[in-house]
């Protein structure tokens, strides 16, 4: 560290990438590469490396010792039932999950852009406070709040339902996961949206109305095509964090009634957690080609049209 | 989406149906907006409702909205739970460990990507993109290997370490060098100053935003994190606020001592909410700034 502060010859504004430089550079980088190389770059090469053995737990101390297996988790995974149907759960999870928060957060974010001026900033914070809030503390509450006795069902008694038991109930539960993921999550779109409406020249609206054009056509034919790309990024965004989703289903429900929430990173986790490393790898890498493909897929489809 | 200057040329007709169209949307609006924002503030009531209600009064109407009495026995009762001062602590050294790092590591990271011309510039970025896509379950079981190689299994350290340069730091950090003008760094160079002395006189004084961005986005993650300090900590001594929560919570679920919970819960929530309400700019350029690619 002490050696680079030196003398330094005069040169133009353009310099050539000097091998000095260059090893100067990388000594600014050498604190994330570090960490980069260590617990992400290592850990994905290797996790590829596992899935395609038979490490176990107890195995740790000698992982070189293990056995190759070649694609016979992958196989054993496919003949789950329970991890085709993880699969399936966390399917739902992003074809439900990611329309409503992108909803949510479109209306709002439309509706604060709208010009109000009173209580803008207080609306804001109130929809974005969910994003910060600790999940672990959210989840007790909506136990709390969904349990038989609990809140919401003392609401629903009130208007005369009989409230049924949500945590509990195989097509009831999942609903709530969900739930508790949109509210997480509204926020994080609502201010990326927030953002992409600021960015839109204004005189564009004037124009279009001075021809005549009214509110909704000005939000079908400009509004949404000058929005596409904050649409397409938020899009991606929900979809990798659901496809990742952990900590709702396991906080609310365990998984649980008969595995009706249960995701594809819960089982992943619980794989681990009965120290089959193989197994769990290899059910990371099938989370992480989903993440790759819908990232493609999704890039492709909604890509503005040139 | 309203244009307020409404257009000159426009008969008077026309201008009168906008007029009243307006008047008429604008409550409505307003009454969508409080219903979505009392609705988004219902776990808020409830978990403060709940928390300051006694254990009876929670067992024999569990689902009541307000508290007939206000008490603090649950919060009492929080903190004579054996290790809930513990947990906090240790979230707190977790904290300063992971925010002072990212401070650091991003800080030189991102200035070098955005302001240095070097060799493997365009792979260093890539990385730091490629790393916020990398689902945490692909890499967890292998970080836990290495985090039990380099005997920092059921540590506070092994806890933060993973966490201690974001790529999303790195990310915030870029965008905001980016915006800082070449002039003003290559002005320094000129004078004689090595790229050390440029960094940390020139650039990190001008850095200021970023940095605040830095701090609050990671020590929102950290405070937070739950998956990863869940397989990590082994022993009650290692774990932080959310790892002892849910297994407070789960014994306490057993006995449906709801309001242990419920304080617990409050416990873990407010320091974020607090810093929140005073700091939100950065939080909201945080979460924004993932989104400017």
């Amino acid at each position: 560290m002490t050696a680079t502060i030196g003398p330094t010859t005069p040169r133009g504004a353009r310099r050539p990438r000097g091998a000095r430089r260059t090893a100067v550079a990388w000594l600014f980088l050498a604190p994330f590469t570090l960490v980069f190389l260590l617990y992400t770059a290592l850990p994905t090469v290797a996790a590829l490396g596992f899935s395609l053995t038979d490490l176990r737990g107890t195995d740790l101390r000698h992982p070189l010792a293990v056995d190759f297996t070649g694609l016979e988790n992958y196989l054993r995974l496919l003949a789950d039932p329970s991890f085709l149907r993880d699969i399936l759960n966390t399917v739902l999870f992003v074809a439900v999950g990611v329309p409503l928060t992108m909803g949510l957060g479109f209306a709002l974010a439309l509706a604060l852009n709208s010009g109000i001026r009173r209580l803008r900033g207080v609306f804001r914070t109130v929809f974005f406070a969910p994003v910060v809030t600790n999940v672990v503390a959210v989840a007790m509450i909506w136990q709390y709040a969904f349990n038989a006795n609990g809140t919401v069902n003392k609401v629903l008694g009130a208007i005369g339902f009989a409230g049924p038991n949500w945590l509990d109930d195989t097509h009831l539960a999942m609903p709530v996961v969900i739930l508790l993921g949109v509210w997480r999550n509204f926020g994080i779109a609502m201010v990326l949206f927030l953002a992409g409406l600021q960015a839109i020249p204004q005189d564009v609206y004037e124009a279009a109305s001075l021809d005549g054009a009214g509110r909704w056509r000005q939000l079908r034919h400009i509004t949404l095509p000058l929005l596409m790309p904050t649409t397409l990024m938020v899009s991606v965004l929900l979809t990798v964090f659901y496809l990742q989703v952990f900590d709702e289903p396991y906080l609310l429900t365990g998984g649980g009634p008969l595995g009706s929430t249960e995701s594809v990173a819960l089982y992943t986790y619980q794989q681990f957690g009965v120290g089959e490393f193989g197994m769990s790898s290899a059910a990371s890498f099938v989370t992480l080609l989903l993440v790759t493909l819908v990232s493609i897929v999704q890039f492709r489809l909604l890509r503005p049209r040139a | 989406m309203t244009t307020i200057a409404a257009p000159r040329n426009a008969d008077m007709a026309d201008e009168r149906t906008r007029v009243r169209r307006r008047s008429v949307a604008r409550p409505l609006l307003y009454g969508a907006l409080v219903l979505c924002a009392l609705l988004t503030m219902l776990p808020f009531v409830w978990v403060l409702s709940g928390s300051l209600r006694g254990l009876d009064e929670i067992r024999s109407d569990p689902g009541a909205w307000l508290p007939h009495h206000i008490t603090l026995d649950n919060f009492i009762r929080l903190f004579r739970t054996e290790g809930f001062g513990g947990f906090l602590v240790n979230s707190v050294v977790v904290a300063v460990i992971v925010v002072a790092g990212n401070i650091v590591a991003a800080s030189a990271a991102g200035y070098a990507l955005a302001k240095l011309d070097f060799a493997g510039r365009r792979i260093a970025f890539g990385a730091v993109m490629a790393s916020l896509m990398v689902p945490f379950t692909t890499v967890f079981v292998t970080q836990f290997v290495i985090t039990v190689d380099l005997g920092l299994a059921d540590t506070l350290t092994g806890i933060a370490l993973p966490g201690a340069a974001l790529p999303l730091s790195v990310f915030i950090m870029r965008q905001y060098a980016l915006s800082v003008p070449d002039e003003l760094l290559e002005a320094a160079r000129i004078d004689g100053a090595g790229e050390l002395r440029v960094f940390f006189r020139i650039f990190l004084p001008l850095a200021g935003p970023a940095v605040a961005t830095i701090t609050i986005m990671s020590f929102l993650y950290s405070w937070n994190n739950f998956i990863w300090p869940l397989v990590v900590a082994q022993s009650t001594s290692t774990y932080t606020l959310p790892v002892g929560l849910a297994a407070t919570s789960q014994a306490a679920a057993h006995v449906t001592d709801y309001g242990l919970m419920l304080a617990g819960a409050i416990v873990v929530m407010l320091p974020v909410l607090v810093l929140f309400l005073f700091l939100q700019r950065y939080f909201v350029q945080g979460v924004a700034g993932t989104g400017m690619r």
